[in-house]
């Protein structure tokens, strides 16, 4: 089973430090929520653990096996010169379930065209898709659900959300809207504005799914707290 | 905005004009060293009845996709490692800046003494003359790569052909295509001077032959034959492979 434990101590950029202490673990199939202001470094912290920056003071490390990983960035970052079907093939993803999700994202009749011709929200769809469609062992998605209409945000929630049901994986879900965290994880790790530090680590209640009141009650709470 | 029917209408007058004028000029010269256009294009005509222009064009053809090629792929190579590897460059830059402001004209009778005067001495001087700006084209595309791509390659794991092919080469098309471009106007250019130089065949052998008899309509004719023929490739070749090239950017 894939397991992460980060331990880090500072992370530099250019001299100026982006990122302080932070410290946590990801568990086989336990989906985590990062929320923090736009700018603390949570998108460092992501390539850090995405492992597209080694340079760091402290450790960043997978065990059980790590070797595919479905990423979201925070741009769609498509190769605009390939089909929206190349995408995915290109990104490894499994040729059933490519289709299955191009369906359920409602990307289907869009399959044979170019990635340049797609609209942002579509791009993002399809980076989602991405993710979701190369048996990783891991999810690493920032703000995955960004610029999408309301109609096409909720989509794109149930499907990560069957998806986590189908194949449990260890998922960092980088956010910052606290009930987007509460309604996907089972843990909220609130960072601190820039240079971030982790300001604390709340479980999720179980039972938020399923009941609305606890939800915004979570959420009402974790938002006094990140105060 | 000019429709394309007239675009092509008014090149085609334009390329009438000229004709014109040259006719005119050349009859009012009335002399052998500055003949009129039909002058021109009767020997034109002539030489490619018997069959001389064909085979001299043709040998001239070859050496320039010869040393095209070289040069183009060995160009390519090495501004890809330039641009890659910071070190690279840093062993490399100084004796591609020397190659870059080496006058053709040394490299090729530097070639030709240390060589003879031999094919493989001729290509090779074309495509050392052209290797160096392909280079430097290619190099600047490299450096203008865009990294989040890289790095979502990098992300899934694309693998090194995949992401060359995938990521990078398209993002080199353009660099790539006008490197093309001009490498083929240089390579002509300076094919001929080889081959006046130390060949006994080709176009610029042709030329040398027919300024020693200070036999003007000849050369003209080799040199708007072969003018017609670096055109004919841009069309058919050039212009069609870039547009497949770009289809993606087609809205």
């Amino acid at each position: 089973m894939t397991r992460l434990t980060v331990d880090i101590r500072e992370k530099r950029l250019a001299g100026r430090a982006v990122l302080g202490p932070v410290s946590f673990g990801l568990d086989a199939g336990e989906v985590v929520a990062l929320v923090g202001p736009s700018g603390c470094g949570k998108s460092t912290l992501l390539r850090l653990v995405a492992g597209l920056d080694r340079e760091v003071a402290g450790t960043v490390r997978w065990s059980g096996g790590a070797s595919r990983l479905g990423v979201v960035f925070q741009q769609p970052r498509l190769l605009p010169w390939r089909t929206v079907r190349q995408n995915l093939d290109l990104a490894g993803a499994e040729g059933g379930e490519a289709t299955r999700l191009l369906e359920r994202l409602g990307l289907a009749d869009k399959a044979d065209i170019w990635a340049s011709q797609l609209s942002l929200g579509m791009a993002r769809r399809l980076a989602l898709a991405r993710a979701l469609a190369v048996d990783a062992q891991a999810l690493l998605l920032d703000e995955p659900f960004a610029s999408l209409d309301e109609g096409n945000q909720r989509l794109a929630r149930a499907v990560l959300a069957e998806h986590l049901v189908r194949r449990p994986v260890p998922t960092l879900l980088v956010t910052h809207d606290l009930a987007e965290a509460v309604a996907l994880a089972h843990r909220v790790l609130v960072l601190s504005p820039g240079p971030a530090r982790l300001l604390f680590d709340q479980a999720v209640p179980p039972g938020v799914r399923t009941d609305p009141a606890l939800a915004a009650a979570t959420v009402a709470a974790l938002r006094d707290l990140a105060r | 905005m000019v429709s394309r029917g007239r675009a092509w209408l008014v090149r085609a007058l334009s390329i009438l004009v000229l004709l014109l004028l040259w006719e005119g000029a050349g009859r009012l010269a009335a002399s052998p060293l500055a003949p009129p256009a039909s002058a021109v294009l009767a020997t034109l005509a002539r030489e490619v009845a018997s069959g001389a222009l064909p085979h001299h064009v043709g040998i001239t053809l070859a050496r320039v996709a010869a040393s095209f090629l070289l040069a183009m792929v060995a160009g390519t190579a090495l501004g890809l490692a330039m641009g890659w590897w910071r070190t690279v460059d840093l062993w490399l830059d100084s004796a591609l800046l020397l190659l870059l402001n080496l006058p053709a004209l040394v490299l090729i009778v530097l070639l030709y003494v240390w060589f003879g005067l031999t094919e493989a001495a001729a290509i090779a001087a074309v495509a050392l003359n052209k290797l160096p700006t392909t280079a430097v084209t290619v190099r600047e595309g490299v450096r203008a790569l865009d990294r989040d791509l890289l790095e979502m390659g990098h992300a899934f794991r694309f693998g090194r052909a995949a992401t060359l092919r995938h990521v990078v080469l398209p993002q080199l098309q353009p660099y790539l295509f006008a490197a093309t471009r001009s490498g083929l106007a240089l390579i002509w250019k300076i094919v001929l001077v080889v081959e006046l130089l130390g060949r006994s065949d080709g176009v610029g052998f042709q030329i040398q032959v027919y300024f020693q008899l200070f036999d003007v309509a000849h050369i003209l004719a080799y040199s708007l034959a072969f003018i017609l023929i670096i055109q004919i490739i841009e069309w058919a070749v050039f212009q069609p492979l870039e547009r497949w090239a770009t289809r993606w950017k087609a809205s």
